[in-house]
């Protein structure tokens, strides 16, 4: 039975992590990537496994192994358990899947590298609590995998922690995600105090036994803390700032952990605690609003970029609002079908990027690309079904997936209709910043400027000339990588191209009835999700169509403006930047949230613990009251030491004045204490 | 008949003598006299005492330190020629070797 080998799908990747991380520094590169793969390959095989026989015919719908008591004290009990409901199948397929590409794609990315070893004990590591966080059958855990794909984020995102940039990137996304982590805390402090529990089993058929708490505020509280720690992770307004900063990371991290997987955990967490937002209208609201409104902020920050992989990060942070605010409508299914594609897509445009960079020689500005496409056709191919795929363009993945989402806003009451033209237009500015991204990347003039030989191992790929001839001597295929545009070894285009077919076809097992499919996912999730999607939509199905062309349109919309922007008349989009100067420079600086940040928040904060924490609390208490009783005990060590002087005599008068002393106190003192 | 109070001044003033003498002093032979002095302040304490209440106790007792005081000043006059000898001079001033 698989549920015995269940404890094995995470762990095989912590071996491969400890492996790796305690020995790989001695070993050569081919026995690591040997290592980091095998520890990936085999959970996606037993994923593979865990898939077939719960799709088989009699299937339990979810299966459980616990391995024990982790805390048992009177009134709370927490277990070392796992499970695995349908939910798990598509994040472990996606995480797996996923992640064992990306590992894949690594071994040629980080082939020119130092600290081969340290990337992929990461990798793995992080491998290893993201599975741990999607298996965990309780709260707990599943905090566990949270904390720890964060610890691994931070590890990767200061991978090159020599570079400032790099290291405070890594620092901003762990404190950032610290706020969220706050918020989770607190909402799973509320459950042990009203459930006495952390099972999501036991919570939920609680909450299921109550029919009658209904918006009620412990409820409400939850899921806001809640929320609060899923925004941290998913990167949502107003914790969004970490994202962007974390694509100093090498570009495969981006792709599997701020793109694909880690970034999709709050979606995840959202989804998985659905039984406790469906009580909550309020909360649900909220998550709504948080992601339409960090959909179309993000999108139209995206627009404007320069930098390839922050098109992308603003990208993700965009598409993760579109699955928010499939939560926020109720559409569960719709969030988690999107979660997949965007997996896909995602990761496949991240890889894609990462292909061009590294064609580039470490060039990520896309004012220094352009006319590409012949030079790396295979990266210009895969990345061009990634980008139709995001746009929302059928048949393609995305199509399906965010069109569902927008459907089930619109059908969503009278805030939906709100959230549906939000989505419309984030739908619009996405197909338009992607098909910005293509046209400037692969069209166009070459802008592309060959760096010196001195500057070469600045930027991404820090390798030193001397490896590099190191590397040559048996590995002969790189050494082209010094000179000229080429194209990425066959071990980066393989994901690549595994990932373009599935950005083609996997959004096929979600065709809606509407559009003559059978909606395979919808059904897939009955079990989970039953409660909360409405199976036939009160509008009707030429209605649903209706709104598909209208996304189509605006998708098209978007790339028509990018064709002419970028493509038909290359200078008309430096005029238009100069003619609607306020908006660019609102849209180019950010809508300056990181300086508003600093201003408000992290400036405060820190003349706060400067000024009271250390000079007052630091310095004046805690060291004052150590230097103080250090002080005594010297003062009393010096009084005392003077006396110890060697002089026999002296001690001899100290004894004679001694008992002369204890000898008045029994003549005179007794008198003072004894009343008569 | 001599009050009790006459004997133990008398003693006491012996035994301060002692110590003064114990404190100032540098010879080591007077040091000697001054430990003996004080022994002997407090053998008189001692006899008075037990003529007070008519008690042998006391006197017993002094017959005790009478021949401690006479075994140490046996030893101690040994150890006084044997420092004398080694070091050629008699000031405790001088013979501190623990000191340090």
């Amino acid at each position: 039975m698989p549920q015995n080998y269940l404890w094995l799908i995470p762990l095989v990747p912590f071996a491969g992590f400890l492996i790796n991380g305690t020995l790989g520094r001695r070993f050569p590169r081919a026995l690591i990537s040997a290592v980091a793969l095998i520890s990936t390959f085999v959970p996606a095989c037993l994923v593979a496994w865990l898939w077939s026989t719960m799709l088989s015919p009699g299937a339990a719908a979810s299966i459980t192994l616990n391995s024990g008591a982790w805390i048992s004290v009177p009134g709370f009990h927490v277990d070392f358990a796992l499970s695995v409901d349908h939910l798990t199948l598509i994040m472990l397929g996606v995480v797996t899947g996923v992640g064992f590409l990306i590992h894949l794609y690594s071994v040629g990315y980080m082939a020119h590298e130092e600290g081969y070893w340290r990337f992929f004990a990461y990798l793995n590591l992080f491998m290893f609590f993201m599975l741990v966080l999607v298996l965990s059958a309780n709260f707990l855990l599943l905090f566990v995998g949270w904390e720890g794909v964060g610890l691994a984020s931070y590890l990767l995102i200061g991978f090159y922690f020599r570079k400032t940039s790099a290291a405070n990137a890594g620092r901003k996304a762990f404190v950032v995600n610290r706020i969220g982590d706050f918020g989770f805390l607190l909402a799973m402090f509320l459950l042990i105090a009203h459930f006495g529990s952390l099972d999501f089993s036991t919570i939920f058929s609680t909450v299921d036994a109550h029919p009658e708490w209904h918006a009620v505020r412990f409820l409400t509280a939850i899921c806001l803390f809640l929320i609060l720690g899923a925004a941290g992770k998913s990167a949502q307004i107003p914790l969004y700032v970490w994202l962007p900063d974390a694509m100093e990371g090498p570009t495969p991290v981006s792709a599997l952990i701020h793109a694909a997987t880690m970034v999709t955990a709050g979606i995840y967490m959202v989804a998985r605690c659905h039984v406790l937002f469906d009580r909550s209208p309020a909360a649900l609201t909220v998550v709504a609003c948080i992601g339409a409104a960090t959909a179309i902020f993000a999108a139209s920050i995206g627009m404007v970029q320069h930098d390839i992989k922050r098109v992308l990060a603003y990208s993700t942070v965009s598409q993760l609002g579109y699955m928010f605010l499939a939560c926020g409508v109720g559409a569960y299914t719709a969030g988690i079908f999107h979660l997949l594609t965007h997996a896909f897509f995602k990761a496949l445009l991240f890889l894609a990027a990462g292909s061009v960079i590294h064609a580039l020689s470490g060039e990520q500005d896309m004012r220094n690309m352009g006319g590409l496409w012949r030079r790396i056709p295979v990266t210009f191919w895969t990345m061009t079904m990634g980008v139709i795929a995001i746009a929302g363009i059928p048949p393609f993945a995305g199509f399906f997936s965010k069109d569902e989402i927008l459907f089930r806003a619109f059908d969503s009451g009278p805030l939906g209709k709100v959230l549906w033209i939000v989505g419309l237009i984030t739908a619009g500015m996405t197909s338009f910043y992607m098909f910005r991204l293509w046209f400037k990347t692969f069209f166009g003039e070459s802008r592309f400027e060959q760096p010196s030989l001195e500057s070469h191992g600045a930027a991404v790929h820090a390798s030193s000339s001397s490896i590099l001839v190191m590397e040559a001597e048996h590995d002969s295929g790189h050494a082209e990588h010094s000179h000229g545009v080429h194209e990425s070894p066959a071990i980066m285009l393989l994901p690549l191209i595994v990932l373009a077919i599935l950005s083609v076809i996997g959004g096929w097992v979600g065709i809606p009835a509407a559009l003559g499919g059978h909606d395979e996912i919808g059904h897939f999730f009955d079990p989970i999700f039953a409660s909360a999607t409405p199976l036939e939509s009160s509008s009707g199905h030429g209605f649903e169509l209706v709104l598909a062309a209208v996304s189509v349109f605006v998708a098209v919309l978007g790339f028509y403006m990018a064709y002419v922007l970028y493509y038909r008349k290359p200078g008309a989009s430096t005029a238009l930047a100069t003619r609607a100067k306020a908006g660019y420079a609102l849209l180019v600086n950010k809508y300056w949230v990181d300086e508003i940040y600093s201003a408000f928040l992290i400036t405060p904060l820190l003349m706060f613990t400067r000024g009271v924490l250390e000079l007052l609390i630091e310095r004046g208490i805690v060291n004052g009251s150590a230097r103080a009783s250090s002080m005594t005990v010297r003062g009393f060590a010096w009084a005392t030491r003077t006396q110890i002087s060697g002089n026999i005599r002296s001690y001899a008068g100290w004894l004679a004045a001694g008992a002369a002393a204890v000898i008045a106190a029994m003549i005179f003192g007794h008198s003072l204490w004894v009343r008569p | 008949m001599v009050p009790i109070s006459y004997y133990l001044i008398l003693a006491a003033v012996l035994f301060s003598i002692g110590i003064a003498a114990f404190l100032i002093k540098r010879n080591v032979i007077t040091i000697f006299i001054s430990i003996e002095l004080m022994l002997n302040a407090v053998n008189l304490t001692f006899v008075a005492f037990a003529h007070m209440w008519h008690q042998v106790t006391g006197q017993i007792f002094v017959f005790f330190v009478m021949v401690v005081a006479a075994a140490e000043a046996a030893v101690g006059l040994a150890i006084i020629i044997s420092i004398f000898r080694a070091r050629k001079t008699l000031n405790v001033d001088e013979i501190d070797l623990m000191h340090n």
